[in-house]
Formats: C-alpha cells, sequence, structure tokens
C-alpha cells in the first residue's frame, strides 16, 4: 500500500486536475480521495504537496543496447535512467544485436526487464528482418512474445512495395508500424540538417526534404490500405503540416517529436559539436517554432526521446565520423516543462503528450491513466526546482548529451512503477528495492 | 602587433589586422626566398609534422619546403603509409605523433571540423592545411597576399569564384580574408553547387558564368572535382565547360586588367581553357609563390617569432 498525499492530480483520460491523495495496492491504483488525507494508513506515505501527480511517464522511444552493444547501455542502467527520468514505461527499438526480429529477442528483453529493470520495457520488434528491408518479420509470433509495434527504427524501409505490403498484412491484426520516415538517396551521405549552418561548417547536408517526402510517402501507403500508422521523430515543419493534413482527412496517422527538436537548433553544432549530431538532424528555428505549433495545437501526439547511448570515442571524433543520437531519458521530463511558460501548453497537455497518448497508441492497457483499476505506475513531479544536469547526474551508461551543463527548471520526484518506488527525491522516503 | 595564436585553424575568427601583419610577415619570408641561400635559422631546433589524412603534393610539398626554408625539422606522415588504414582512430593517430614532440602540426583531413577536434585534444601547435568543405586557411591568405601584389588593394574589387562552391574549402576561407578586406564577391556554379544560403555571407550567387566576369577584377576558378561528387551534381564535363568554363570569350566581359587564378590543379579545358591558363593575366605560379611565403610566415609565428627575421 502507497498513499501519495497533498499533490495536483493531473490525468487527462479521466479528466482530472485537481488537490488530492492516490492509494495505490496490489500494484494498482485503487482510489483517489480529496479532503483529508488518510489519518492512519498502513504503508508508504509519499507528501506529494506542492507536486503534481501524474500517470507513469512513457517513452516509445528508447534505444536500450541491449542485447548486443551492453558497452553503451543496457536494460538495467537505460531503465534506471528512466526511472530518474519520471519514465515508469518505455518502448526499445529493435536496431539490437541480434536484431529484435525474433521471439527470443523479444523475449530476452521483457524477462531482463523483469529481473533487472526499472522500469517497464515494451520492445519493438523489426518490420523487416535484420533490418535489412527485404523480407517482412514473423509479427504475429513476435507480438505474441510481447512486441507492442513494429519499427525498423534507425533506418526507414525503403522499398515502398514492402512497406505497403506490412502494413496491409498487419492491419486485420492491428499491429502498429511506426516509420523511422527518411529518403535515405534524397539524405544522401549528409550528416547536419542542409542549412546555413551546416553550409557555413561545409558539413555535407540532410535537406529536410529526405524526411518529407518519406513521411508523406508512408501517409499514402497508410490511405491506400486503409492501415494505421505512427511517424517517429518529426523534425520539420512540413513534416508537422503533413501529420496534420492526414489526421483532417481522417486517417489513422499519430507522430511523435523529441525535446531537442523543439529545444534546439542547427546552431548547436557550431564548432563542430558531435553531442548536437543526430538523425533526423537538428532543423531550423523555422522548424521549431513548427514542432512547438503542432504540440500546441494537438497534432503531434507524444513526446519521445530516442534515447541514443553511445561511448565516448564513437563520439570523440571528426564531426563526419560520429555516431548519430544522444542520450535523453533524464532530460526529456524538464525540457518537456519548459513549454508550459508562456502557458501555451498546459499541464495536462503535458501528461498527454508523455503518458496518455503513448498509452493509446501503443494500446498499453492500465498505462497512461491513473483511473482505479490502472497500473500503479505514478510519477510525482516537481515542476518547479532548479537544477543543473551535470555528468555525475547521468544514470546511462553514457554521457553523449548537449544538455550536459544546462540548468533545468523541474523534474521527477518520485516515480512508481507496478507500485514500487523506483526513484525518489523526497526527504524521509526511499525507494524500493 | 603581439600574435597570440596556438593554432591557425580557420580564418573566420582573424581580424583583418592580422591578416595583413601575416602578409607583412610573409613579404619578409618573401625576402628571404630571393637570396641565394634560401634558408634562414629561424626554426631551429623544432620540428614540424605534415599530418596528411588526405592525398596532396603541392600544399604539402609548401609546407615542407617552407618549413625547410625556415630551418625547422620536417617530417611528413601520410595516411597511405599509416596506420590510419588499420583503423586506428584521428584521435590515437595524433597522440601518437604528439607523444614524438613536435612543435607544430600541420594537419589535412577530409573531415569538415578535424583541425579544431584535434586542437582540443593536443597541446602542440596546429595549421589546418584543409579540412573537408570546411576552411583551407593558408590559401585564403594566399590568395589575399597574390591579389594584394597585383592590385595592391582588395577594397571595392569584384572578385568571382567559378566552380563547386558547395564542397570548397578554399571559397569559405576566402570568403574570410577577401570579403573581410572588402571585396565584391560573386560565387558561380551550377545551381546544385552553389546552395542558395551562401547569399548569407552577403556574396552574389548566380548560375551566370558571364554576370558573374562581367567588370570582374579577379576571377578565381575552382577545380571541378569529380572525385568528391558521389552523385552527379550536373550532366558532364562536356557540359559543365560549355557554362561554366573561363575562355576568352567569357573572359573579355572583366575588367582589361582583369586576373586569373586557380588554387590548382587545373583541369586544362574544362574549367579553365588551354590558353587562359598560360596567359598573361594568369597568376596561378604566383599563388604557388605566395603560398610558401604565408607558410612560412605561419610557421614562424607559431614558433613564436614576434619580429620579422630579416
Amino acid at each position: 500500500m502507497l498513499l501519495i498525499k497533498g499533490g495536483r492530480v493531473i490525468d487527462p483520460a479521466s479528466g482530472r486536475d485537481e488537490i488530492g491523495h492516490l492509494v495505490l495496492e496490489d500494484g494498482k491504483v485503487r482510489e483517489f480521495l480529496t479532503g483529508e488525507a488518510p489519518a492512519r494508513f498502513q504503508g508508504k506515505v509519499i507528501s506529494a504537496v506542492g507536486k503534481w501527480v501524474v500517470p507513469g511517464l512513457i517513452d516509445m522511444h528508447v534505444h536500450l543496447r541491449d542485447p548486443g552493444y551492453e558497452w553503451k547501455e543496457d536494460i538495467s542502467t537505460g531503465t534506471r535512467a528512466a526511472a530518474a527520468g519520471g519514465f515508469t514505461s518505455v518502448a526499445c527499438m529493435a536496431n539490437t544485436n541480434p536484431v529484435n526480429d525474433s521471439p527470443e529477442v523479444t523475449r530476452h528483453i521483457i524477462e531482463k526487464a523483469h529481473r533487472e529493470g526499472y522500469a517497464n520495457v515494451f520492445p519493438v520488434a523489426a518490420v523487416t528482418r535484420g533490418l535489412e528491408g527485404k523480407e517482412m518479420a514473423d509479427f504475429s509470433e513476435l507480438a505474441d512474445a510481447g512486441a507492442v509495434a513494429f519499427s525498423d527504427d534507425g533506418k526507414p524501409v525503403e522499398n515502398s512495395l514492402l512497406l505497403r505490403r506490412a502494413m496491409e498484412y498487419v492491419r486485420p491484426f492491428g499491429y502498429l508500424i511506426l516509420s523511422h520516415a527518411e529518403d535515405s538517396v534524397l539524405a544522401g551521405g549528409g550528416a547536419a540538417h542542409e542549412g546555413w549552418t551546416a553550409r557555413k561548417l561545409g558539413i555535407p547536408g540532410i535537406p529536410s526534404v529526405a524526411e518529407e517526402v518519406a513521411i508523406a510517402r508512408d501517409i499514402l501507403i497508410a490511405r491506400q490500405v486503409g492501415g494505421k500508422l505512427h511517424i517517429q521523430h518529426i523534425s520539420t515543419r512540413m513534416g508537422v503540416d503533413l501529420l496534420r493534413m492526414a489526421r483532417r482527412a481522417g486517417l489513422d496517422v499519430t507522430g511523435e517529436t523529441a525535446p531537442h527538436y523543439f529545444t534546439l537548433t542547427d546552431a548547436a553544432l557550431e564548432g563542430y559539436d558531435t553531442n548536437a549530431k543526430m538523425n533526423p538532424p537538428l532543423r531550423g528555428e523555422d522548424d521549431r517554432m513548427a514542432i512547438l505549433d503542432g504540440i500546441q495545437d494537438g497534432t503531434i501526439d507524444a513526446i519521445a526521446c530516442d534515447h541514443a547511448p553511445h561511448e565516448a570515442y564513437v563520439k570523440k571524433c571528426e564531426f563526419a565520423a560520429a555516431a548519430n543520437g544522444i542520450i535523453g531519458l533524464q532530460t526529456s521530463l524538464p525540457l518537456s516543462l519548459s513549454l508550459l511558460a508562456g502557458g501555451k501548453v498546459a499541464p495536462a497537455r503535458l501528461v498527454e503528450l508523455l503518458s496518455a497518448g503513448p498509452a493509446r497508441i501503443l494500446c498499453l492497457r492500465g498505462k497512461g491513466t491513473l483511473a482505479a483499476g490502472a497500473d500503479a505506475d505514478v510519477t510525482v513531479i516537481d515542476p518547479e526546482v532548479e537544477w543543473e544536469f551535470g555528468p555525475s547526474d547521468v544514470l546511462s551508461k553514457s554521457m553523449n548529451s548537449p544538455f550536459l551543463g544546462w540548468k533545468m527548471r523541474g523534474r521527477a520526484a518520485a516515480t512508481i512503477c507496478g507500485g514500487r518506488i523506483r526513484h525518489v527525491t523526497i526527504a524521509g522516503v526511499t525507494a524500493d528495492a | 602587433m603581439e600574435w597570440h595564436r596556438r593554432n591557425v585553424l580557420g580564418l573566420s575568427d582573424f581580424h583583418p589586422e592580422e591578416m595583413e601583419f601575416v602578409i607583412d610577415t610573409a613579404r619578409s619570408m618573401e625576402e628571404v626566398l630571393t637570396r641565394d641561400i634560401k634558408k634562414v635559422p629561424a626554426l631551429r631546433g623544432k620540428t614540424v609534422v605534415n599530418l596528411f589524412f588526405e592525398a596532396s603534393t603541392r600544399t604539402r610539398t609548401s609546407f615542407e619546403i617552407a618549413g625547410k626554408r625556415l630551418s625547422a625539422d620536417v617530417v611528413n606522415f601520410s595516411s597511405g603509409t599509416s596506420s590510419v588504414t588499420k583503423g586506428e582512430t584521428l584521435l590515437d593517430t595524433a597522440r601518437n605523433i604528439e607523444a614524438m614532440k613536435p612543435n607544430i602540426l600541420v594537419v589535412r583531413h577530409s573531415a569538415s571540423g578535424a583541425a579544431l577536434f584535434l586542437s582540443r585534444h593536443v597541446s602542440c601547435s596546429i595549421i589546418n592545411a584543409g579540412d573537408g568543405a570546411n576552411e583551407h586557411p593558408t590559401q585564403g591568405l594566399l590568395d589575399l597576399y597574390t591579389i594584394l601584389k597585383v592590385k595592391g588593394k582588395i577594397a571595392g574589387l569584384k572578385i568571382a569564384i567559378v566552380g563547386d562552391i558547395l564542397h570548397s574549402r578554399v571559397v569559405r576561407s576566402d570568403l574570410h580574408s577577401l570579403g573581410r578586406m572588402g571585396a565584391k564577391l560573386w560565387l558561380c556554379g551550377p545551381a546544385p553547387l552553389v546552395p542558395r544560403e551562401m547569399e548569407r555571407t552577403g556574396a552574389v550567387v548566380t548560375s551566370d558564368i558571364r554576370e558573374a566576369v562581367r567588370g570582374a577584377d579577379v576571377i578565381i576558378m575552382l577545380r571541378i572535382q569529380l572525385e568528391r561528387q558521389k552523385t552527379a551534381y550536373f550532366p558532364s564535363l562536356r557540359e559543365y565547360s560549355r557554362r561554366f568554363g573561363l575562355n576568352r570569350d567569357v573572359f573579355s566581359l572583366a575588367k582589361d586588367d582583369a586576373v586569373i587564378m586557380h588554387p590548382g590543379p587545373i583541369n586544362r579545358g574544362v574549367e579553365l581553357s588551354d590558353e587562359l591558363a598560360d596567359c598573361e593575366h594568369s597568376l596561378v605560379l604566383r599563388q604557388v609563390e605566395s603560398g610558401v611565403a604565408v607558410r612560412m610566415a605561419l610557421l614562424y609565428l607559431l614558433a613564436g617569432g614576434s619580429h620579422v627575421a630579416h
């Protein structure tokens, strides 16, 4: 039994935003109470006065590097970073070694997460065997083993016919394909957004159109076959516009963006900072503004950080040779909280983006809500605390973040997963083993 | 003026006075080159390593001669004979060389930002001899010096640079050296090779060579680098030459005393017609001369020479 008392409970899925107390029991939400907190309570008590109590945050796009690249990250360290960042669930991409294109790998991830994890781990399996873009993976077997969606993330499914067949095939089963939308021919071996900064620094560019034509193609294929589709890491203005257009046309298409796309622009590449290198690349200010608009008007359904840990030496090199990607699980929430400034994004909308939205997209039953009977996944957020994200805060095995040294506002005060306190910074409360 | 730089990584942060100071020093160096014995002891006991990860004969030779004229010990390291082919990282290679205690590393690498990257991790001085499509600062300075010799000034000159602007580190350095000294720069080439964003530098961007050359004082032709292009940016060399090659007819639009420059090596008959390459307007060989002097000046300044050796 766990009582979280006196917090502002924000649960958009059940339309709640009020001060009260949340009672968790046997891994589930038992009830929400208002008025006086229960005087005698048999169990742990967390005081959440002045804090928010929200359904456990869900990041639907992370790379845990396990199996195969455990020197970059593993399920234990990755979920520890997740819990510290306020996330109770993550969906991990399939570009492991071996690739998650077989039930054995899917089960390995689930079982290891069960043993060593600090958060729920939902594996995303490959669309194509070996991520090679040639043959479809065995979707049903993977789904039965626990895969929650399918994606070749890291690269696109280039063959339009294959993507069409896959989307068409899985439609009757309700499976979801997540698309890393990129036309790799148009991207042409670029290493940074094709804009002034790349021109000035002499870095080969990745034009916005490389993302845009791929998003357009994927949406039109979804339309053709009547399938559903989720667009990953949208980074461009036209990408947001296309998603908006698809939705207006009544298509079953959702989309996510990452905190770095609404926080940074390609100006961060000055000095050839390899920690600002990722794919899709940081775009221009106009794109950043469009992402913010998409977040505000509801076009974008989820914020997912694309946590991509890399060991130092693949980043400590010349820009062109550096690996793509940054870690993000511990900075996603504070960077997202910065959206509240100016009042354009309401707290409930933020919870949508970080919890209810991804739960809905991935059909995670019992997640993304604090309604009675839901899973006891809860994040207590201190929206005001000011802190600096320093190297000693990093719980991931890798340090590749452009946000090191940044002053942040707000973070997770407690992360409760399945009723267990997996991370806590509130005085007098200890984490569960 | 005092010289405080430890490295020369690019011209993007060079003030005009600083460039003039280097040119003044280069002038004194050039005087050495007119002597019977073309060697001074200024860098005796200093070691210069030419760390070249990309094929280059002329730039490397120019640095080598510059170092030797100043009595430095010059060692050449090129990737063909090195451990780079065995998968060693750039940083490891540079650190290994650094452990042998050189004073100056002259670095050429195919990746933009490579020289800056190394400068953050090694303690000896670094001269960037060309990093990817970023900068080639000694070329920028020698172009400046060469034009000054002939025209006596830069401000107000119309300078057209024609060719592969996108991949050119020469352009990015020339934009700083010539642009900052007040030249009016025109950038010309096939549209996919002349990014519109370059207008932000204040240069005029065009795909019409006649417009670029009309009334120009200086025309810098760039080597059209087919080897850098994984995909085609224009139909063929034949088509390129027709649209963007400099020949007598196009050159006649320039000022009567216009000069032609080229960082070399020239593709004769492609970007520059055979006759123009050798005509009295061509400064190509004077650029090579200026190059040695400018490189001597930088080696000298980085090695701690504060006043000019006469």
